[in-house]
């Protein structure tokens, strides 16, 4: 009897619950106007942030700060990261996106062209941010993204078995064979290449992938990939027919399983992969990238960041929380301790660096150039891999080279 | 009063009407609710779906009419849930551009445009903003850099005026209500849309603000005119147009993105056998995907069935433990397996070139024809336990006295299996053949995650690879790389839906002769 008693009180809880909820959404409007007339500052306003899952912890607390501070609540959903984009392009337009997502800077020419972020204005701020990570906010004139971490490849190096740094990449295979390990040097490509990761190579032959237009902008109509013929014979004898120094062969997974067992010597890649280095009990030292050319090996730089929902009933709040509040110090700090990647924040970036490993990174990313976000770029990743995995199995680099170019220029021009 | 007479007539308990009663009851609040929910979002023909179907589940339960309704309802519920929208939809897309740059509305393309024109004029000042209130209109109140109060609205320009000041910042004005940052809240859309012009002349520019907090001048390098539906370059000259492929177009033919999303009828599919990049793609792959699904079947079943003779003949022993084995490839996970697989076969640190071939470096995953060769293995791995279970069983249902009048009349052990054993095995297992083949022309998972596709081919204006089966190039053209084109990837799979149902019918209609003659 007692039992029946019970369940019919519970059952009735749930029915008023049910009503209660079906008013509240149906009277929807008044309520809201109810709120603001209200004298009370709390909870006027909910922000959705769509965080990569690894990054929530961080922002969790950031979250709970700023709504003791504005009265506006946070609400940081974690998201699989490799659906985030995708995610929010679908759903950003529909109402049932979030306010603001964290994304990497070169979303931005996919972001922009569907037309689902918002222009951010930094102001003064502006000038607080690292160069590089303020150019790669920027899509064509115009700040969409408040950045706050900028990643990019360093040469990670086992300190037990080379002690020096390497003076170019000459010296550096030099070194590393003189260690007596397995791989003097790693770095990760697989069956399709990895331009990404040669990319610092290919600069240091000075053969970028677009120009830059009066304003900055990287240019779609300026290929200037097909400078590259030298680095490509350079890579030529780097791989099958060569030297062996690199090898399609090599994925992400072997370059990492070879330097966490101390079989390889050096090791081209980024922030990412150090804990692994480091956890395995590896000496890891970061170094500039040696060059193998005549001018400075420049990796490309990812910037992290937040963009603002062009749809979003929130942009008020959105930019609030996005300028006035992660573009701090304090914020920035707080995401770096839990991804270990350098904060985009100039005084942040400062703070962080007397960890060496983060030192090495920084100094290996002063002359780091942001991958671009054109479209156009895409037309050149379908490619551009496949050519140079080409050119190291053996493939003719001249001929390679060309029609990478030629594929690339045709591909750009017929879209 | 009467439902319930019935139920006592028909013997029914009264105890099941009130569960029955309570269930619909249930089901009912809950499609209000839902429908409640969706009214407030504007999802007006959901909602009216969700009501109608609600109204139809009740009618059915409660009547005494439609009793063959009550068994299939809930599967034709569901059914219309997971299978008839979503092919409805598929369809639907087809027909649209649906692709990067057209995903939104007009309406939203348009915002989208004007806002990204937007650009701050260089080296311009910032304003501390307080936003003011008179009646419900907003103002700004903001102070210039020379510490004056400067107070507009949209329709007013920025005039000086005598404002009350802390700390240097202009504060508040007479006659206005200062909102604070809380307030502001409550009003987002109107804060952040609000341009208040710097001077009467347009070209000036105006303050805008983001945060509600800092307000800077900006100018806008479109404008658009909604009667006439043209954007205008303000700093060209230049104006746009509805080119009707959901995007504005210039006069020397200039697109600019983004646009929308529009019905394009027909185009995707005509571009599909059209355009000789795509065309050339699409039909090797198509031909690929027929020989990958029909040669799976034919070696997992010839596989299978090698191996149920061999552990149905009783004089083999120990035939349980073998058996035992043979399954495993089967309770082990197909994703699993197919990624060792794919590990097992790397080039130069694949198990199977370093440890089985002693050293070799055959390109197993990287060479067109040896990576073919490579995901029919491993499909066939995965595969052929199941088959064998399928006819172990099925040669147990043959029944011995059929074996031993065949033995009686002096067949040979082949003549016995050639027109004895298949043709009757054939009759149960033809549907799970041709089931097989319908399952192996999707398996996305095995060439997925064997070889991705690759080796790509570097010649198709598609990201195609040699391996790929039609339905893992949808997924590439769909959801890979910069440049999506959902539209196209539908037309794709509404393709491949034509050929496998096409397969399935005529293949299902000779199993019919197949039985009618047995």
């Amino acid at each position: 009897m007692l039992m029946t008693k019970k369940s019919i009180a519970v059952g009735a809880l749930l029915a008023v619950g049910l009503l209660t909820t079906g008013c509240s959404a149906s009277s929807d409007t008044p309520t809201a106007s109810a709120t603001s007339a209200a004298p009370d500052t709390t909870a006027t306003s909910t922000l959705t942030v769509w965080v990569d899952a690894e990054r929530a912890d961080a922002l969790a607390q950031a979250a709970t700060d700023y709504e003791a501070q504005t009265g506006i609540s946070v609400d940081i959903v974690a998201r699989d990261n490799s659906t985030l984009k995708d995610d929010f392009i679908q759903q950003a337009s529909s109402g049932s996106g979030p306010d603001i997502v964290m994304g990497a800077h070169d979303w931005l020419g996919e972001l922009t062209t569907n037309g689902v972020v918002a222009p951010l204005e930094l102001g003064d701020k502006a000038a607080d941010f690292l160069p590089v990570a303020l150019d790669a906010s920027t899509y064509d004139g115009v700040v969409y993204e408040l950045p706050y971490a900028v990643e990019n490849l360093a040469m990670l190096r086992n300190a037990d078995l080379v002690p020096e740094p390497a003076a170019n990449f000459d010296d550096m295979i030099a070194k590393g064979t003189a260690a007596g390990v397995e791989f003097p040097f790693v770095v990760e490509q697989g069956e399709n290449g990895n331009p990404y990761h040669l990319y610092p190579f290919q600069t240091a032959f000075g053969a970028p992938v677009f120009g830059r237009d009066d304003s900055g902008s990287y240019d779609p109509t300026q290929l200037t990939l097909g400078d590259g013929a030298a680095f490509a014979q350079w890579l030529g004898t780097q791989g099958n027919n060569g030297a062996k120094t690199m090898s399609t062969e090599i994925t992400g997974d072997i370059a990492k399983e070879k330097f966490t067992t101390g079989q390889a010597a050096f090791w081209l890649t980024g922030p990412w992969n150090v804990n692994a280095a480091v956890e395995a009990g590896i000496n890891v030292a970061v170094d500039a990238i040696p060059s193998p050319g005549s001018e400075a090996a420049q990796p490309f730089a990812g910037v992290k960041g937040f963009f603002v929902n062009q749809y979003s009933e929130n942009k008020v709040a959105a930019n609030d929380f996005l300028v006035n509040y992660l573009g701090t110090v304090d914020v920035q700090v707080a995401l770096f301790e839990s991804g270990g990647v350098l904060p985009a924040l100039t005084a942040a970036a400062d703070q962080v660096s007397s960890d060496p490993i983060i030192a090495g990174f920084k100094a290996a990313g002063m002359d780091a150039v942001p991958m671009p976000a054109i479209p156009a770029m895409g037309r050149v990743w379908e490619f551009w891999g496949i050519a140079e995995a080409g050119v190291l199995n053996g493939e003719d680099p001249d001929a390679t080279w060309l029609q990478l170019t030629t594929d690339v220029q045709s591909a750009i021009d017929g879209s | 009063m009467t439902d319930l007479e019935r139920a006592r007539t028909r013997n029914t308990g009264l105890g099941g009407l009130i569960v029955k009663i309570a269930v619909l009851g249930g089901l009912d609040a809950i499609a209000v609710f839902l429908a409640a929910v969706l009214v407030g979002r504007g999802d007006y023909t959901v909602a009216g779906l969700v009501i109608v179907g609600a109204i139809i589940l009740t009618v059915i339960y409660l009547s005494e009419r439609f009793i063959p309704a009550k068994y299939i309802g809930p599967g034709l519920v569901f059914l219309a849930i997971f299978q008839v929208f979503v092919i409805g939809y598929t369809v639907y897309i087809a027909f649209t551009n649906y692709s990067t740059g057209h995903i939104l509305t007009q309406d939203q393309a348009v915002e989208a445009l004007l806002s990204q024109s937007q650009s701050r004029l260089p080296d311009s000042p910032s304003y501390p903003l307080m936003v003011v209130e008179s009646g419900t209109q907003l103002s700004f109140l903001v102070t210039a850099p020379d510490g004056t109060a400067l107070l507009g609205d949209a329709e007013n320009p920025l005039k000086p005026v005598d404002a009350t000041f802390d700390d240097g910042q202009a504060v508040a004005v007479d006659g206005y209500t200062s909102l604070r940052f809380a307030d502001i809240l409550g009003r987002q859309d109107e804060v952040s849309s609000l341009a208040v012009p710097l001077s009467d002349s347009a070209a000036d520019g105006s303050l805008r603000t983001l945060d509600g907090r800092t307000a800077y001048e900006y100018t806008s390098s479109l404008s658009f005119d909604s009667t006439t539906g043209v954007l205008t370059d303000t700093t060209t000259g230049e104006s746009y147009r509805d080119g009707g492929e959901g995007s504005f177009v210039g006069e020397d033919g200039t697109e600019i993105l983004p646009g929308w999303q529009v019905n394009v009828g027909l185009d995707n599919f005509t571009r599909a056998v059209s355009e000789p990049s795509i065309r050339g793609p699409l039909v090797y792959v198509t031909a690929w995907t027929i020989a990958f699904a029909a040669i799976s079947v034919g070696i997992i079943f010839a596989l299978g069935l090698l191996m149920a003779l061999l552990f149905n003949d009783p004089s083999m022993r120990g035939r349980t433990a073998y058996r035992i084995v043979m399954v495993l490839p089967y309770a082990f996970p197909a994703f699993l397996g197919a990624m060792v697989w794919s590990g097992m076969l790397s080039q130069s640190f694949g198990f199977i070139n370093q440890v089985v071939l002693g050293g070799a470096s055959i390109p197993w995953l990287t060479d067109p024809t040896l990576a073919k060769v490579a995901v029919l293995m491993v499909n066939l791995w995965l595969g052929f336990p199941y088959m064998f279970l399928v006819a172990t069983g099925a040669l147990q249902a043959i029944p011995g006295e059929v074996r031993e009048a065949a033995r009686m009349d002096g067949t040979s052990r082949w003549q016995m299996l050639r027109h004895i054993e298949l043709p009757l095995l054939l009759i149960s297992m033809a549907p799970i053949l041709i089931a097989t083949f319908a399952f192996n022309f999707n398996n996305f998972n095995v060439i997925y995650l064997v070889t991705g596709g690759g080796p790509r081919d570097t010649g198709a204006g598609i990201p195609v690879g040699h391996t790929d089966i039609l339905i893992s190039m949808v997924y590439k053209v769909a959801f890979t790389g910069q440049n999506r084109d959902y539209g196209l990837a539908s037309a794709f799979s509404i393709i491949i839906f034509i050929v496998v149902a096409a397969i399935s019918i005529i293949s299902f209609r000779r199993t019919k002769t197949l039985e009618e003659i047995s």
